[in-house]
Formats: structure tokens, C-alpha cells, sequence
């Protein structure tokens, strides 16, 4: 703020104080030229609509001080805290120092507590009790908004507990997703396909998650698979965890795997982001986060070995 | 008898019947609400019906259908009472009793539509807020028009509290209105960031201080010492509550941004005018209530009476729990829960619905030729729901708010939360039932309302009757 705003502020501010406190006074010793009424009560003499009349009582001595008590505490704090334009006041706080402070704060206790603990390899994490306690409740907090409570996904949010992974499973991919969080980009190929071949490619899709289709259907597909698809997703449709593009073979579909739900993304594609989380959490919590999410894989990975 | 010898009662019958009706309306679109919070599903997904439509619909309903027709009807009749004189112009008069209830048709169908501006308490699209302006032009002319008509010198207080409120009114709603039509139902306004919220809520927290404060309380100033029949106690307490008032609410917005993006000197500032709020509001507690002595006793065999005295309580606290609110440590732990709808509805239900209610009780006979109303008795029944309702209501949100607040701040060893946003929910289900049993009972004294209403027009003997304007008292 310039200099010129920052007086401007200030003495806006204290003069408009000055001119309240000045109300009160002046309004408590001006003279009301004042009569009596028929219960000898002194009134100022107007009367409205026949019966409406005032009567020139002092004001209440109490209800003067609680105002003046009210300027006196607001002075105070304009003197502590900032208020008056550049002046930042006596104890120096701004909102955004109390917010630091209290982050550095909770960040050295966690880190007195926990720092030992989660620095173990995400693999140890993945095992220990303690670790997935804190894990589970970062996620319930962070991750559950679009991933479910129970991290099973909905539609266009993935399932992390099939062991299905877009972007590589291993502990630091896994990590890497929640540090810088993740764009998966499909585009619509409504151009390129007029809609009989959409749903043809739609139903090659199909076939290769293992799905009982059409042969003739899915043949013709494969041709529009192979020139527009394989890029991506490869020629056998494994997927690429380098893009993020899904491996069509496994039967998780993130949008839906009825026919449709296929058209739809072919033709006009699909735009997946996962925000960045390494500076909301901290590298810390994302570990911990991270380790959760793998335990919840364990089980499954297990049973497919 | 000529034109120039009455006054015009027959826009405020027709102001003092729909503020009934829209008061019965937007209290029932609030019981649907607030049973949408604990039933998310029981208006079967239908949009028009949704719980974000239907929000907006109840707080415009309620403030500006409900509460600005009493503010209409009762401002009317003050303003030729206390002036001698007929209203300004009847042809204006009429133009805003039917421009009002233009803009809120206007406003049942498109809120529950989807088209909104999007800012709080003024989400009317930009071809109503045009309409809402012309009225409230004309609404300045027929009252201020009937002021420089007056035959007294002396303009009553509760003109001036009527009057800061009317030019007020204008001036937020055109401010905060103003914005960059994109299509008849769209448009962006002229701020943008930080700048935008500001002036969002330099309008909201002066839409509360002009509109249900300074309005409600002419409105309790020209009611209560003619109900009473008492004088108003100091003359001098009225002048200085009423520029404090009027002053200092013009800084309180900020104070709806604590620990925001707004800079952090503005947001002290909006804090300690807050602070400073405390008494210049309570000022017209004390006048209205010192106002009964010498009447105290009125008030076990008048219910209207007992309704305005107990919404100066209900002022009294909202007005002490307003500034403590705005306390930066207070703020940290009310806002964005549920204590601050507490806090909304102890002024709303218990301070503006209720003079409000008291207010019309006591002009329709009046307006009618009548000496009371219909029935005493259910207007006293209309009371205990009232009371009771409200402070089920405040009371439910004061526990839920604070509950609220606490468990967002829980923290766990680790520094997660220790509660969901869900559990917290889940916690606040049995206040949000009591909440919508509370809100119940006071809606069902709406329907007494109108009964004992239209009961009363029913005994009227004449309904159409001229009342012809007395000479002033010699003064």
C-alpha cells in the first residue's frame, strides 16, 4: 500500500472513532428544549398520530461505558494487530504467519514422533501396524473424496485395491502418483471414426478384456485398433504405465465397460487428472499414504502369484 | 371526501396480507430444506426441487418477500400516521406493491430453475435486480415524497430508521448488482477475486444491518409505543443509536471474511466496528424495552405486545452474539458451521419474523375499522409456537455449530483429523431433527396467522374504508 492509501486508512479510521466517541458526548450534554407531561415526566414536547410522544430521558450510564469500553478495546487491538493500513502492529501477527507457524509446529512434532518410522523402505511401511493407522486416516482425509472410503474408486476415479495399476504399481511409481499427481489423457477419436467403426472398435475392446462379443464385430474392429489405438495401449492391448494408458486385457474399466460407455470414450476421449499432493501433505504423509494404498493391494497380489 | 383528506390503507392491506402469505411460503420452502439435510433423497433427485435451488428460494422468500412486504406495509402506514399526510403518490404506491410481487414471482420461478448470479442474498438475475431497483425508486419517492408532504415539523424516529433504510438499500443493491449481461439470464459482475467477495459482503452484512435491522427496527419504533401506549423512554438514546447504528455498520463486512485472502488489516478493521456495533445496536433494544415501563403489566393480556418484546430480546441476543462472532479466535471455531444459521435464524425468527408478526397483528384490525382482531386467543397460541419454535431452533444450531467446530479442530497425534467431514455429519444428525421440528412449530403459526387473518376481514364492516387524516396535535 502506498503511503497515501496507507494515511488515507488510518485516518479515515481513527477519525471516524474520534467522531463516534464525539457523537455520544455531545449528544449526552446538548440541551433538548424539553416539557413536562401529565405524569410530570419530562418530554420534548413533539407528539405524532395523536398519542406518539418522547419523553427526554438521559441515557443509560452503563450502555455510555460499554460503548466507550467497545473504542477502548478496539484502540488496543489496533494497536497489537494490523489494522491501520501499513502498521502491522505491536505483535507483529498476520494470518498467513500463524498458519506457518502452526504448520512448522505440528511438522516438528510429527517428525519427533514419526521421523524414524517413515523413513523405513515403502515396502516395511506396507507392513507395519502403525504406519498403516496413520496411512488409512491421511487417505480417509485426502484421498477418500474421489477414490471412496474404502479406496475403491467410482466411475473415472481409479480402483486402488484390484491391483490394477494405470501408472506402474511398484512402491515409488505408486509414490511418484502422489508427489506429482497424474494426467491421463485419451483423445476422442469422433473424427477418424464414423460411428459404425467406433462401435466395431468398441467391441474389439471388449474382446481383448475377455469379454463374450460378436467375432465378426471385433475383427473389423481390430483394424481401426491397430492404426488409432496401439500406439497407446499397444498391439495387444497391455497398456503403457510410461502414458498411463490403461492395459485393456484386464477387464477394469475406470468409465464403464458396457458398450456405450466404450463408444463414448473413443469418441470423445477422456481427460483423468490426479492432483499433485507432496505439498499438501508433505513427503511424510505421502509415504504413509502411499504404504496404505499398497497394503490394500497385498492381499490381491498375493492370490495372483 | 376528497383524496388529499385520507389515507391510503389499501396498499398496506394489500402489503399486510402477502407478508402472511410469503411469510407461510418461505418458512415452509425452509421446513423442506432443512428435512432435505437429514433426507438428502427425499425429493427424488427432481432439480428444480434440489436442496442448492431451494436454499436461495427460501432465503429470498423470507427476507425480501416476507420481511420486505412488512417492511412495506408498516413503513406505509408509519410514514402517513406520523406525517398527517397521504401517501406521495397512490399510483407509485400501487406500482410497488405490484413491482414487489412481480420480482418475487419472478423469483419462484427462475431460483428453482438454476438461473442465479451466484452471490448470497442477491442471486436474482440481472433483469429482476433491474426491476428490483425501479421499484425501490419508487418506493424512495412515494416515502420520501410523503415526508417533505408531512404537516408536522418533527420527522418521527421511526421515519428515520425507515428512511436510512430505503436510501441504504439502494445503494447495496445497485453496487453489488453490478454486472455484464451475457444473455437475458446470465451475466459476470464488474469485480472480480478478492474485490468481488468484498463488496459480496460490504452488500450481505448491510443488507443485514439496513434491511432487517434499521427497517425492523422503525418498524418497532412506530409499534411498540403505539401498542404499549407509553412514550418512546429517551429521545436522545434514539438520535445516538441511530447515527452510530447507521455508521458503523458500514464497515462490519470484512468480518464475514476472517482468515481469508482479503488482506488481513481490512479484516481487523471489519472485526473492531463489529466490536463497536455492540452498543449502538443494543441502543434500540434498551429504548424499545424501557418504552413498556409504566406497561409491564399490558403484557399478560397482550400477545402482540409479548410478540414485540420478546423480538427485542431476540435482537438483544443476536446483536451481542454478532460482535462476539466477529472476533478473529471466535470466528475460527463458528464460521462455516452450523452456529453461525443459529445465529441468522435467533435474528430472523426471533427478531424480524416476530415484530413483524406483532407489527401486522396490530395494524389489521386497524386497517379494517376494527378494535382487535378476530381471535385473542390464537394469537397468544401464535405466540408460543413462535417462541418455542425459535428457541428449539437456535438452540439446536448453537449445540450442533460448536459440536462442529470442535471436532474439525480435533486433531490426532499424527496431525490428521480425527474426524471426517462425514462423521462430523453424521454427528449433526439428531440437531438438524431437532432443527426441523423447531422450524415446524413455528411455521405451523403461520397458518394461524392467516386464519385469524381472514377471520378478521370477514367481521370487518367496512373493508374498503377511507380513514381520514386528523389535524396534527398542537405541538
Amino acid at each position: 500500500m502506498s503511503a497515501f492509501w496507507h494515511w488515507f486508512v488510518v485516518i479515515i479510521t481513527l477519525g471516524f472513532i474520534a467522531a463516534m466517541v464525539w457523537l455520544f458526548i455531545a449528544t449526552g450534554r446538548a440541551r433538548v428544549p424539553s416539557q413536562t407531561d401529565e405524569e410530570g415526566k419530562e418530554t420534548t414536547g413533539h407528539v405524532w398520530d395523536e398519542d406518539l410522544t418522547e419523553l427526554n430521558n438521559p441515557m443509560p450510564r452503563w450502555w455510555l461505558w460499554l460503548f466507550y469500553g467497545t473504542v477502548i478495546w478496539s484502540l488496543i487491538y489496533l494497536a497489537l494487530y494490523p489494522g491501520l493500513g501499513n502498521f502491522a502492529g505491536i505483535t507483529g501477527w498476520t494470518s498467513e504467519g500463524q498458519y506457518i507457524e502452526e504448520m512448522e509446529q505440528a511438522t516438528a512434532e510429527f517428525d519427533a514422533r514419526f521421523g524414524e518410522l517413515v523413513d523405513q523402505p515403502l515396502e516395511e511401511l506396507a507392513r507395519n501396524a502403525e504406519a498403516l493407522r496413520l496411512g488409512r486416516n491421511i487417505f480417509a482425509h485426502n484421498c477418500s473424496t474421489c477414490h471412496g472410503s474404502d479406496a475403491r474408486g467410482s466411475r473415472g476415479y481409479p480402483n486402488l485395491t484390484n491391483n490394477h495399476w494405470s501408472w506402474g504399481g511398484q512402491p515409488e511409481q505408486v509414490l511418484t502418483s502422489i508427489y506429482e499427481g497424474r494426467e491421463g489423457i485419451m483423445p476422442g477419436f469422433a473424427d477418424a471414426l464414423n460411428d459404425q467403426e467406433v462401435t466395431r472398435t468398441a467391441v474389439f475392446v471388449q474382446q481383448l478384456a475377455g469379454m463374450q462379443v460378436d467375432q465378426t464385430m471385433a475383427a473389423a474392429g481390430r483394424r481401426h485398433y491397430d492404426m488409432l489405438c496401439a500406439a497407446c495401449h499397444g498391439p495387444d492391448g497391455e497398456g503403457n504405465p510410461d502414458l498411463g494408458s490403461p492395459d485393456l486385457t484386464a477387464g477394469v474399466f475406470s468409465y464403464g465397460s458396457s458398450i456405450d460407455a466404450i463408444r463414448h470414450t473413443i469418441r470423445h476421449g477422456r481427460h483423468g487428472v490426479m492432483p499433485a499432493q507432496r505439498d499438501l501433505l508433505g513427503e511424510a504423509r505421502s509415504r504413509l499414504v502411499a504404504a496404505y494404498v499398497l497394503s490394500l493391494n497385498e492381499t490381491n497380489s498375493h492370490a495372483d502369484e | 371526501m376528497s383524496e388529499a383528506t385520507t389515507y391510503n390503507d389499501k396498499v398496506i392491506r394489500q402489503f399486510a396480507v402477502m407478508t402472511v402469505v410469503w411469510g407461510l411460503i418461505g418458512m415452509l420452502v425452509g421446513v423442506l430444506i432443512a428435512a432435505q439435510l437429514i433426507w438428502p433423497g427425499m425429493t427424488l433427485d427432481i432439480s428444480w426441487l434440489s436442496y442448492g435451488r431451494l436454499r436461495p428460494l427460501h432465503t429470498n422468500a423470507v427476507i425480501f418477500a416476507f420481511g420486505g412486504s412488512a417492511l412495506f406495509a408498516t413503513s406505509y402506514y408509519c410514514v402517513q400516521r406520523t406525517c398527517h399526510a397521504r401517501l406521495f403518490s397512490d399510483k407509485l404506491a400501487s406500482f410497488t406493491f405490484w413491482g414487489w410481487q412481480a420480482v418475487i414471482v419472478g423469483a419462484v420461478i427462475t431460483l428453482p430453475m438454476g438461473f442465479t448470479m451466484g452471490k448470497e442474498y442477491a442471486e436474482l438475475i440481472w433483469p429482476l435486480a433491474i426491476l428490483v431497483a425501479l421499484v425501490w425508486v419508487a418506493y424512495a419517492v412515494v416515502f420520501f415524497g410523503t415526508i417533505v408532504k408531512r404537516k408536522v415539523k418533527h420527522i418521527y424516529v421511526a421515519n428515520w430508521f425507515f428512511g436510512a433504510f430505503i436510501l441504504t438499500v439502494a445503494v447495496l443493491h445497485i453496487v453489488n448488482n453490478l454486472a455484464v449481461p451475457t444473455s437475458l439470464t446470465h451475466s459476470y459482475p464488474i469485480y472480480a477475486g478478492t474485490v468481488d467477495a468484498m463488496v459480496q459482503w460490504w452488500y450481505g452484512h448491510n443488507a443485514v444491518g439496513f434491511f432487517l435491522t434499521a427497517g425492523f427496527l422503525g418498524m418497532m419504533y412506530y409499534f411498540v409505543p403505539k401498542q404499549a401506549g407509553r412514550p418512546i423512554y429517551s429521545y436522545r438514546l434514539s438520535i445516538v443509536h441511530f447515527w452510530s447504528l447507521i455508521a458503523i455498520y458500514m464497515w462490519a463486512g470484512p468480518h464475514h471474511l476472517q482468515y481469508t485472502a482479503l488482506p488481513d488489516w481490512v479484516q481487523t478493521l471489519g472485526m473492531i466496528f463489529s466490536i463497536m456495533l455492540l452498543a449502538p445496536s443494543w441502543g434500540g433494544m434498551i429504548n424499545g424495552v424501557m418504552t413498556l415501563s409504566g406497561a409491564w403489566h399490558k403484557l399478560r393480556t397482550d400477545p402482540i405486545l409479548r410478540f414485540m418484546i420478546v423480538a427485542l430480546s431476540f435482537y438483544g441476543i443476536a446483536t451481542f452474539e454478532g460482535p462476539m462472532m466477529s472476533i478473529r479466535t471466535v470466528n475460527a471455531l463458528s464460521h462455516y458451521t452450523d452456529w453461525t444459521i443459529g445465529h441468522v435464524h435467533a435474528g430472523a425468527l426471533g427478531w424480524v419474523a416476530m415484530i413483524s408478526i406483532g407489527a401486522i397483528y396490530s395494524l389489521w384490525p386497524r386497517l379494517l375499522g376494527l378494535d382487535k382482531m378476530y381471535s385473542t386467543r390464537l394469537i397468544e397460541w401464535h405466540f408460543w409456537v413462535s417462541t418455542i419454535g425459535t428457541v428449539l431452533y437456535i438452540v439446536a444450531m448453537w449445540i450442533a455449530g460448536v459440536m462442529q467446530g470442535l471436532m474439525w479442530r480435533t486433531f490426532n497425534e499424527d496431525g490428521t483429523l480425527t474426524y471426517t467431514f462425514a462423521e462430523v455429519l453424521q454427528a449433526t444428525y439428531p440437531y438438524y431433527g431437532l432443527r426441523l421440528f423447531g422450524g415446524i412449530v413455528f411455521t405451523s403459526g403461520m397458518f394461524m396467522m392467516l386464519y385469524n387473518l381472514y377471520k378478521t376481514w370477514q367481521m370487518a364492516p367496512e373493508k374498503q374504508r377511507e380513514v381520514p387524516v386528523p389535524a396534527p396535535a398542537h405541538a
